[in-house]
């Protein structure tokens, strides 16, 4: 199998390149109505938007479990988002801690069934069918570049469930089948 | 030998499934199809199967008491022929009467049907997930056109896209 090479732009890519401290910022639940708008593009020297971005990533960072979190769900329809997926069990390729605004996908190969969850759906969660492989572009903030960067495996979902959020979707929208959604269990 | 459905609905707790199906089985009845889960946290059941109705009703009838618990005999099996390719019908929001109602008009005004569907409320939001079948004569891009008019009247959001299958 070929391999995927690592967009180093990105791999390199700090928050603290963004010079601020983000705020914890409320995570709002479906049905909430920005959950379903398409986002604006942004300008991602807007200094609204660095510091959005900031906020993403200390509202993500504090979030048990979260590895992204798309504008929409902090209640900005906008196209940012930030993910995560270091050290987790399914993650392949890994870009660490990135925000991207505007992101596209350019190309989507190899689906696979996962089950899903999210943070502005809480008490539920979803098999959805998703690309394992998996090539965007987008800009990084306060940057002008528009990248190309590709992954697979864990980072190729979390990327689509983030630009999903971006364009109004949420998991609910891609799930497999009538029989896809469960109550999220909790163990005690 | 008949043709039975049974149902099964209660609170749940371990071993209701075991029960039923160990008596069905002590009366010769073979398990056709099935389903199960958990409505509000009530116990769900329903199994079509063939076996003899009286024998059946009695051995059930040690289950019944918080189980409500029905037997009744249905006529011949009907294959279900697909009417049209299947679709998977998505729509949450905020919950309303009529969402499921209001939808699934919509589906059967074009001459689909419904082949599966769940409903789920959660907290505030209601999700409804349903497989779908629509024949190849419908006209879909109004079909689209008038899902998302009544998405809009109800305050939620609808998708309905092919569902796609992998032959390995």
């Amino acid at each position: 199998m070929v391999g995927v090479t690592v967009n180093e732009a990105v791999a390199t890519w700090s928050p603290s390149s963004l010079g601020l401290t983000g705020s914890v910022l409320e995570v709002v639940r479906a049905p909430h109505p920005v959950l379903a708008l398409e986002g604006a593009t942004v300008d991602p020297l807007d200094p609204t938007m660095l510091t959005l971005a900031a906020d993403l990533i200390a509202t993500m960072r504090v979030s048990p479990g979260c590895v992204g979190l798309a504008a929409p769900q902090v209640g900005v329809a906008v196209q940012m988002f930030a993910v995560d997926v270091t050290n987790h069990p399914k993650t392949r390729t890994c870009h660490g801690t990135f925000v991207l605004c505007n992101a596209v996908v350019v190309e989507a190969t190899r689906q696979e069934k996962a089950r899903e969850g999210c943070m502005s759906v809480p008490d539920l969660t979803g098999d959805v069918k998703r690309p394992t492989r998996l090539t965007i572009t987008g800009i990084l903030p306060g940057t002008t570049d528009v990248l190309r960067l590709t992954t697979d495996a864990f980072e190729a979902r979390a990327l689509q469930h983030e630009i999903d959020h971006c364009n109004g979707l949420l998991f609910l929208d891609q799930v497999a089948g009538a029989h896809a959604i469960y109550p999220r269990q909790v163990y005690k | 030998m008949s043709q039975l459905a049974v149902t099964v609905i209660g609170p749940d707790r371990p071993g209701i499934i075991a029960d039923v199906t160990e008596a069905l089985a002590q009366v010769g009845v073979n398990l056709e199809d099935s389903t199960m889960t958990l409505l509000r946290g009530h116990f769900a059941m329903m199994i079509v199967c063939s076996g003899p109705l009286s024998p059946v009703r009695e051995i059930l009838e040690p289950l019944r008491g918080e189980l409500v618990i029905t037997v009744r005999e249905v006529g011949p099996e009907h294959l279900h022929a697909p009417i049209g390719p299947p679709y998977i019908l998505s729509v949450h929001g905020a919950d309303r009467p009529g969402i499921v109602s209001a939808v699934t008009r919509m589906i059967a005004s074009v001459g689909g049907t419904v082949t599966d569907l769940t409903t789920r409320l959660s907290g505030p939001l209601y999700v409804l997930t349903a497989e779908v079948e629509i024949p190849v004569s419908a006209d879909l891009d109004t079909l689209y056109r008038a899902l998302e008019i009544t998405a809009d009247e109800l305050g939620v959001g609808v998708t309905l896209r092919p569902a796609e299958g992998d032959d390995l």
